[in-house]
């Protein structure tokens, strides 16, 4: 376990100087996230035009790994369709957890900077708590839009 | 380092030879000699609680209190004898207050369900401390929803410790019990039960206390205390997980009824009636943890060897010693500073979260705990998400105090 290779560099710059940080208001939706093991905290925002995210925002407090993965994702999910936002989890999802993972980190960019933390399992909830919460943001947002 | 601010070692304390009886110490962790300092959430074993569970198994095995063969008969000796250990541990009066539990959590349920349900009144109270172990608040959560009684919180001062003058305005004709912690887990913080039990005692109002962390690292009498309830786990002592101890005045144990039936709480069975067993298998269940009994007999003649003393006053010396290192680093809060602690620090770090500081201790080989350490309410009091806690034993160096600093260290360079 090399610690260098779970505190990259992205991972510390984004930690210390989270990007998109702050509340969203309004907002077309939002969740909020808790890891009671460790105590992480983090509220969601995301506004949306039709299928796409226009804006996301996030506040709360957690550990390194946990507020450079929200910081990383509200930069990546930004202009993307719901679709593409659920291509990107299941990327993020293996990128953390599969050794020997055939991800294309082209697509991933900065994300791919989590890559370290599957050598670390304790930590992989911290870095996959953002993207659950907004997967329940976005559920959300879709909840009130039906047409019955 | 300045040498004025570290305490001089005065210790005569043959760490060293500590050490050699606890064979999971010599370790490589992450490639580096393991620093294990999460003594409060469970310690470790010496040979001789791991020799006795084996012995156990090997040689004397059978089920207790059961057969007239001759196995049955060593376990049950070797089981009750373990009985007498403990009374003799926490000077009990009699075996008959000894009551074999899981652990101090099923002891305070035992309690709250066998003692305090039956008793408690709409608009009765239950009386603890806001730096409670979620074992000492759940518990008396649930039995004031199935009662109707309230639960009422003692506050704590900014250096963690129980307002002795609200609890004194706290405590009134409705109070029903009070059930407090002897050391706080999460902040080490020794509380002067003593004070709060002679204050008790003038309002009638019977004490639990919550041992868990006071046993490992100091002399405990139930009879000096004049406590009513006392609980405590043999896994923070040296011994095995799944077996504690429940100690109860025998007058008020004797008025409680049984909280589990089965096999060996019973004296007779018919349809029509059951008459229960005496004290102290009325509340005894099932087949018991035997081995687990034995094992932490064994943990305790092993702490009396070393001298429950001796251990406190060695552990007090990493503790003053562990308080003024850490307290030297840059950003360093810890998180309770009652005068009177027991060996436990617990920090936080300016810009590094307690998780990032257990990873990185960990690739140091250092063991500690972070989080909020069962007790959520401290860490809103504090305002903090969580602590790393590093919690000592009477088997640490001043070495591992040492590689924890420098292990601190690197986490500042690190993140900070």
């Amino acid at each position: 376990m090399d610690l260098k290779d779970l505190y990259r560099d992205v991972i510390v710059d984004h930690n210390r100087h989270p990007r998109n940080f702050g509340r969203l208001d309004p907002a077309d939706a939002h969740a909020d996230g808790f890891n009671p093991l460790c105590g992480d905290r983090l509220t969601l925002y995301v506004n949306l035009d039709g299928e796409r995210i226009r804006e996301a925002k996030f506040e709360g407090s957690g550990c390194a790994i946990s507020v450079a993965s929200a910081s990383l994702l509200t930069e990546a999910v930004k202009g993307k369709s719901r679709a593409e936002v659920q291509t990107l989890f299941d990327d993020v999802h293996t990128l953390l957890t599969e050794h020997d993972a055939s991800v294309d980190t082209a697509r991933l960019g900065k994300l791919a900077a989590l890559g370290g933390v599957r050598e670390f399992p304790a930590r992989v909830k911290c870095a996959s708590l953002c993207w659950h919460t907004l997967n329940a943001a976005l559920e959300r947002a879709s909840a009130p839009v039906t047409t019955e | 380092m300045n040498a004025a601010t570290v305490p001089v070692r005065r210790t005569d304390f043959d760490v060293e030879r500590i050490r050699r009886d606890f064979p999971i110490l010599h370790q490589q962790v992450n490639g580096k000699p393991l620093v294990y300092l999460d003594n409060a959430a469970s310690s470790q074993r010496p040979r001789s609680v791991i020799e006795a569970i084996d012995y156990y198994y090997e040689h004397d095995h059978a089920n207790v209190h059961r057969g007239v063969h001759t196995l049955s008969q060593r376990a049950t000796d070797a089981y009750e004898g373990a009985r007498e250990t403990m009374r003799g541990f926490i000077n009990a009066r009699s075996t008959r207050e000894i009551i074999y539990v899981r652990g101090t959590t099923e002891a305070i349920n035992l309690v709250a369900q066998s003692y305090a349900r039956p008793r408690l009144q709409p608009g009765d109270e239950i009386l603890i401390s806001a730096l409670e172990h979620h074992a000492n608040i759940v518990p008396w959560q649930l039995v004031c929803e199935q009662t109707g009684a309230q639960l009422t919180v003692i506050p704590i001062t900014q250096s963690g410790e129980v307002d002795f003058a609200a609890f004194e305005r706290l405590i009134g004709p409705r109070t029903r019990l009070l059930a407090l912690a002897h050391i706080s887990n999460a902040l080490g913080t020794i509380v002067p039960v003593e004070k709060f039990i002679a204050r008790a005692k003038e309002h009638k109002v019977p004490v639990l206390l919550d041992g868990a962390q006071a046993v490992p690292h100091s002399v405990v009498d139930v009879q000096a205390l004049d406590c009513d309830f006392y609980c405590f786990s043999a896994h923070k002592m040296l011994g095995p997980t799944g077996i504690g101890v429940l100690y109860g005045r025998e007058s008020l144990l004797e008025a409680m009824p049984p909280w589990q039936g089965g096999g060996d709480m019973i004296l007779s069975v018919t349809f029509a009636k059951t008459t229960f067993n005496q004290l102290p298998w009325k509340f005894e269940a099932g087949t018991p943890h035997i081995a687990g009994a034995i094992a932490m007999a064994a943990a305790v003649r092993y702490l009396q060897s070393v001298g429950m003393e001796r251990i406190a006053a060695y552990e007090h010396e990493l503790l003053d010693y562990a308080t003024a290192r850490l307290t030297s680093i840059p950003g360093l809060r810890i998180i309770g500073t009652s005068p009177h602690k027991a060996s436990v620090v617990s920090f936080t770090m300016a810009g590094i979260h307690p998780h990032d500081i257990g990873t990185i201790l960990d690739t140091e080989g250092v063991a500690v705990r972070t989080g909020h350490h069962c007790a959520m309410p401290v860490m809103d009091f504090f305002e903090v998400p969580a602590t790393a806690r590093a919690s000592l034993s009477f088997y640490n160096t001043f070495e591992e105090i040492d590689r924890l600093v420098a292990a601190l260290e690197h986490a500042r360079k690190l993140l900070a």
